[in-house]
């Protein structure tokens, strides 16, 4: 479902971002299926919608444009094509045969924000401060990195 | 009444379309949606995984991955946006000062 969609347009350009919007969107019902509604919900909050606002300013931003092709190497057509090929049907064989065909059935483990949130700060609490650690890392990495560098406009504006 | 097997397929196909979308792709911004392309692969694995087993720590772990994806898509864009600054160029391969 999602996959065919992912497979058609990620081949396109730089608006590309736009149909990994839709990836994410099928995903997001993907997970609910699963039976993951919290996920869910994060999901199109935070990709659908931080990170690819995120991704379509910068895009606008930086005005990019076409990407230039670039002719692949005989060696990749040679060797990759086949490789891939095999690789692929082996794969899909391994999964299908071996992986069991226990069905997951539609909304099988009710992933309720409750049950979650008690997870999170209780067996999970350490790996949950270390992310908040990491996050305001990343905000004051992205402040510098995005700034000014040699005139002192972007330090007079913060 | 999926099995599980066409959710791995799934995720499997979401993670081979990034690791092509990083390899072949020459815009940087391109390479980076298609990490974020990967880590949703991983993510769907690990839900479906959750949902197999019953187990619901693989949802808490989707949301780290998801978290530190969003702190990487910060910091990335932020580098994209310092490199375009200073080289006025988006493609990666002219960015090649640390080439020999």
């Amino acid at each position: 479902m999602a996959g065919a969609v992912n497979l058609l347009a990620q081949r396109h350009p730089i608006n590309s971002a736009l149909s990994l919007v839709v990836v994410m969107g099928s995903l997001a019902v993907e997970y609910l299926l699963l039976g993951a509604e919290f996920v869910a919900a994060v999901q199109v909050i935070v990709y659908a919608g931080a990170i690819m606002v995120l991704f379509v300013f910068v895009i606008m931003l930086l005005n990019a444009g076409e990407e230039a092709r670039t002719k692949g190497s005989k060696v990749a057509l040679l060797f990759g094509v086949p490789g891939m090929l095999v690789g692929s049907i082996l794969m899909g064989w391994v999964l299908i045969e071996r992986s069991g065909d226990k069905a997951v059935p539609a909304g099988a483990l009710p992933g309720a924000p409750k049950l979650i949130g008690w997870l999170l700060f209780h067996d999970f609490l350490l790996p949950f401060e270390v992310t908040s650690i990491l996050v305001l890392i990343a905000i004051m990495g992205a402040v510098v990195l995005a700034s000014h560098p040699d005139t002192d406009q972007g330090k007079k504006e913060r | 009444m999926v099995p599980i097997s066409y959710y791995l397929i799934l995720s499997g196909i979401l993670f081979a379309c990034g690791v092509t979308g990083f390899l072949i792709k020459r815009n940087i911004i391109s390479i980076f949606m298609s990490i974020e392309l990967m880590l949703n692969g991983v993510n769907l694995s690990f839900v479906a995984f959750a949902a197999q087993w019953h187990a619901l720590s693989g949802q808490v772990f989707v949301f780290f991955v998801m978290v530190v994806a969003a702190a990487e898509a910060a910091v990335g864009l932020a580098i994209i946006i310092s490199v375009y600054r200073t080289r006025e160029t988006l493609n990666v391969d002219q960015v090649d000062l640390l080439k020999l």
